[in-house]
């Protein structure tokens, strides 16, 4: 529970004297609580420092080592302190969470000194509060990186290959790094080679060379030797494709290989070639080819499988891209103005350049930026001027932001890095925070089953309900109340939808209405004997498969204990009662009836000698071991 | 067919967002830090000796109960959001907050819109303390939303209706939805006397004196503290 509730339960309690006029049954009786009410002040002596605290702030918190029953195991009954041989200066820390509620992370201690200290005092990370919240999660991140970093280094020093990896994977490890394998090595950097090779090529076979004899024209490299390059192109596609198959073949999730942006870059890369192989060579689709042929340069993006630093510019621009796109869009916005302007205003001169609004924008864009190619000047004065704004105006607009664009590199870029982060714990610390709350449900549930609930004086009280803190029993008094106010029953989810399921099947037999009828009548007197039952049936290593109709459930039994009850044990005593508890490990119990008219697991009805019940049970607890032992029939 | 639509309507707008997101730019302006609600109104309660002659505990449990509510409410008093939050604690199953608002109403007898440590202590006082008439007295006091004196259907339906939001939806058996309109009607078939549709103050004792299980539950809840 968290902080500071426990002062709050008497009020709570107290309020529901407000609920008794409603309720139809009587209330319950409280637990009694033995110990000395009157509060006490508790020395509690760490490495020789001594503290000194209430007896209630350490009970704030009873799932601590401080707040439980834990501490006890440290009490000195010589000097009648607990004792603790821990840090003393962390210790004033742990202590001041007990008081305030907020656990907060002392900056000059070690980030691990810190963790073990909480582990052994039993406080879950998760609640320092928000003011040191982030050093915390930095500094742990940093730590556990360089961790992380030199086992890292460790590792890469020997290449221990998993023994039994089929090639595939060993194909994939080699493309992924190619450090582990001499081979991929030397095929890294033949790729490498002739992804540049490929480049020059493209590069080179368009400069002019000197034309064959007897000709005047100049021609480029690449029609003077084209069988030359044709060749070298060839060969370069071919091993292009090799890679990209056996980088296909080796992917582990092929899907996900095709869509990413490497796969992509490839494929663009070579397809060019085959597409020029496959069409024909005449003049109408000479031009769409040699569109293609411009494709062929995004080989160079091949490289950024080579280079971290190409990844890193990539990922950097497409986190900006939001940036980036805001500020073209203004720029557009700009651009759009000052060309309706420009042509209006030149308009009227002979001979103009500024020929329509889109003709406007080339000088719109070349003035703003400042390159100012003269192709296109203004002629009149009102030209002049407005060209004037737009270049002074252009200065303003494109270099003002690109500083800032340079620093929101990097901002956002970290940013984007901490609310990722952020995001990501927040979820896992809601996750956590729900399962601890669902744990709190489940604990009133697992009481209710130990028979917290039942009206028991204090002598007969199973061990397992004593060991209970008074804030756990008056806290499930508190919920048992409300139970009896409205007459239902707190249940978990999985019985519940359960419930659901069976309910809209439906009651189809008479026979199964007078068992829902008597259900219903059950249902208030005696669940809680009818579980007990199924308690008790559950020591037994049966289980059931649940399924059709004739036979039995499943049960999930733990095998708690081995001694094996049969059906008689079904009508066994309450007294037995303290034996279940002991065996605190066993969960659902689900039989239904073997009997062919009833067609649908009723539940929870009372086990009578003659036909033994449904009797349903569900309560998961966290770790435990089960057998299960199918049956066909019991 | 119609899951297409939605796909391509889902692909529509995350578009138009995009588009948005592209025009309007993603600055968040600096929030305008609303000062602090300078309500650090630090409240001292009346002196021990006043709190012990005005209530039925003795000074060490005034001493108990302050330390407790002063250290979770350094300011002293404790407005309706957070005590909502501390109630809604001890529900973890269902949702306890309308509950807590008509308790917060119950508790803050001066109707400041927050309590204070005396009308903590004095509610205290009374729930476990007090006279059985002053302790239906006071559950007469919950009901009543409106404080008119007379509780009528629809104010009982909303209390038993957030009682029963407390339960939360797993319960068994399961929920029904007249299962609020029901325990009212059973209320007032009890309760209400003379059958004019309210119950007085008057009605409600004398019908929970006649009842025996109210009576003694009455009885349970002395040893709280």
């Amino acid at each position: 529970m968290a902080a500071g509730v426990a002062t709050w339960l008497p009020f709570a309690r107290a309020a529901a004297v407000g609920w008794l006029p409603l309720a139809k049954k009587t209330m319950p009786k409280p637990p009694v609580d033995k110990k000395s009410r009157s509060d006490e002040i508790l020395i509690v002596n760490v490495s020789g420092l001594r503290f000194q605290t209430w007896k209630n702030t350490l009970d704030r918190y009873p799932d601590t080592l401080l707040g439980s029953s834990e501490k006890e195991f440290f009490y000195n009954e010589d000097t009648q302190e607990y004792f603790f041989d821990r840090d003393p200066e962390m210790f004033r820390h742990i202590l001041n969470f007990y008081r305030t509620g907020k656990l907060h992370y002392p900056r000059q201690e070690c980030i691990q000194a810190f963790d073990e200290e909480l582990a052994f005092y039993g406080i879950v990370p998760d609640i320092i509060g928000d003011c040191c919240m982030e050093e915390y999660r930095d500094r742990k991140k940093e730590n556990q990186e360089r961790l992380a970093e030199d086992t890292e280094a460790e590792m890469a020093t020997d290449v221990p290959l998993p023994p039994n990896s089929t090639p595939r994977e060993r194909l994939w490890r080699a493309f992924e790094n190619p450090h582990t394998s001499t081979m991929a090595l030397v095929f890294y950097y033949v790729t490498g080679f002739f992804i540049a090779v490929s480049v020059i090529a493209n590069v080179v076979e368009t400069v002019p060379c000197r034309p064959p004899k007897g000709s005047v024209k100049d021609l480029p490299c690449g029609e003077k030797y084209s069988v030359a390059f044709f060749c070298m192109d060839t060969a370069c596609v071919l091993i292009f494709t090799f890679e990209y198959l056996m980088r296909l073949f080796a992917a582990p999730s092929r899907c996900k290989f095709m869509r990413s942006v490497m796969s992509v870059i490839d494929v663009v890369a070579i397809m060019p070639y085959y597409i020029g192989l496959v069409m024909p060579e005449n003049e109408d689709v000479s031009g769409a080819f040699v569109t293609l042929r411009v494709f062929r340069v995004f080989r160079i993006f091949k490289f950024s499988r080579h280079s971290q630093g190409l990844r890193i510019l990539g990922y950097t621009l497409k986190s900006c891209a939001s940036e980036l796109g805001f500020l073209l869009f203004s720029l557009t916005m700009a651009i759009i103005i000052f060309a309706t302007v420009m042509f209006y205003a030149e308009k009227g001169t002979k001979g103009t350049n500024f020929t329509s609004i889109p003709a406007s924008f080339w000088y719109t864009i070349v003035t703003m930026t400042t390159l100012g190619y003269g192709d296109m000047v203004p002629n009149t004065i009102a030209g002049k001027i407005f060209g004037s704004i737009c270049s002074l105006s252009g200065v303003l607009v494109i270099a003002l932001p690109v500083p800032v664009i340079v620093s929101n590199f990097s901002r956002i870029y970290h940013q984007n890095q901490r609310a990722d982060k952020m995001r990501a714990q927040q979820k896992v610390r809601l996750a956590r925070i729900r399962m601890a709350k669902k744990g709190t449900t489940n604990a009133f549930l697992q009481y209710k089953e130990d028979g917290g609930l039942q009206d028991h004086d204090s002598d007969s009280a199973a061990l397992c309900l004593k060991n209970r803190s008074s804030f756990e029993h008056q806290h499930h008094h508190l919920l048992h109340c409300l139970e009896k106010t409205t007459n239902h029953e707190f249940t978990d989810e999985l019985t519940y939808s359960e419930m659901c399921m069976t309910e809209s099947v439906g009651y189809r037999t008479s026979r199964s209405t007078s068992l829902s009828s008597q259900q219903v009548v059950s249902s208030s007197c005696c669940p809680r004997r009818a579980k007990r039952r199924a308690i008790r049936l559950a020591n037994s290593t049966v289980s059931v498969s649940r399924g059709s109709v004739q036979e039995l459930d499943t049960l999930q039994v733990l095998k708690s204990s081995a001694v094996p009850q049969s059906r008689s044990s079904l009508n066994a005593r309450t007294e037995d009662l303290k034996l279940n508890c002991e065996q605190r490990d066993y969960t659902a119990a689900i039989i239904s009836i073997p009997t062919p008219p009833a067609n649908t697991p009723d539940e929870s009805l009372p086990p009578s000698p003659a036909v033994p019940g449904i009797l349903r049970n569900s309560r998961s607890i966290s770790s435990f071991t089960h057998e299960t032992v199918k049956i066909s029939s019991l | 067919m119609s899951a297409c639509a939605k796909r391509c309507k889902h692909g529509l707008v995350k578009f138009a967002v995009s588009v948005h997101k592209l025009v309007t730019g993603t600055l968040n302006k600096d929030k305008v830090d609303d000062d602090l609600e300078m309500t650090m109104v630090c409240h001292r309660p009346e002196g021990l000796d006043q709190l012990e002659a005005q209530t039925n505990f003795n000074k060490r449990e005034l001493q108990v109960l302050y330390r407790g509510f002063k250290n979770e409410c350094p300011s002293g008093v404790v407005n309706e959001d957070t005590f909502k939050q501390i109630y809604s604690q001890f529900f973890p199953h269902g949702d306890a907050s309308t509950y807590a608002h008509y308790l917060f109403n119950a508790f803050d007898s001066g109707h400041s819109g927050s309590i204070k440590f005396e009308d903590f202590v004095t509610a205290l006082s009374i729930l476990l303390r007090g006279s059985t008439r002053e302790k239906l007295q006071w559950t007469f006091n919950l009901y009543d939303i409106n404080r008119d004196g007379y509780i009528n259907k629809e104010e009982m339906t909303d209390i038993v209706r957030a009682i029963y939001d407390m339960m939360g939806k797993y319960t068994y058996p399961a929920l029904k939805t007249d299962a609020p309109k029901q325990h009212v009607d059973a209320f007032f078939q009890k309760m209400d006397k003379n059958r004019d549709g309210v119950v007085t103050l008057d009605e409600f004792l004398l019908s929970c004196q006649e009842d025996e299980n109210i009576m003694r539950s009455l009885q349970l809840f002395e040893n709280v503290i």
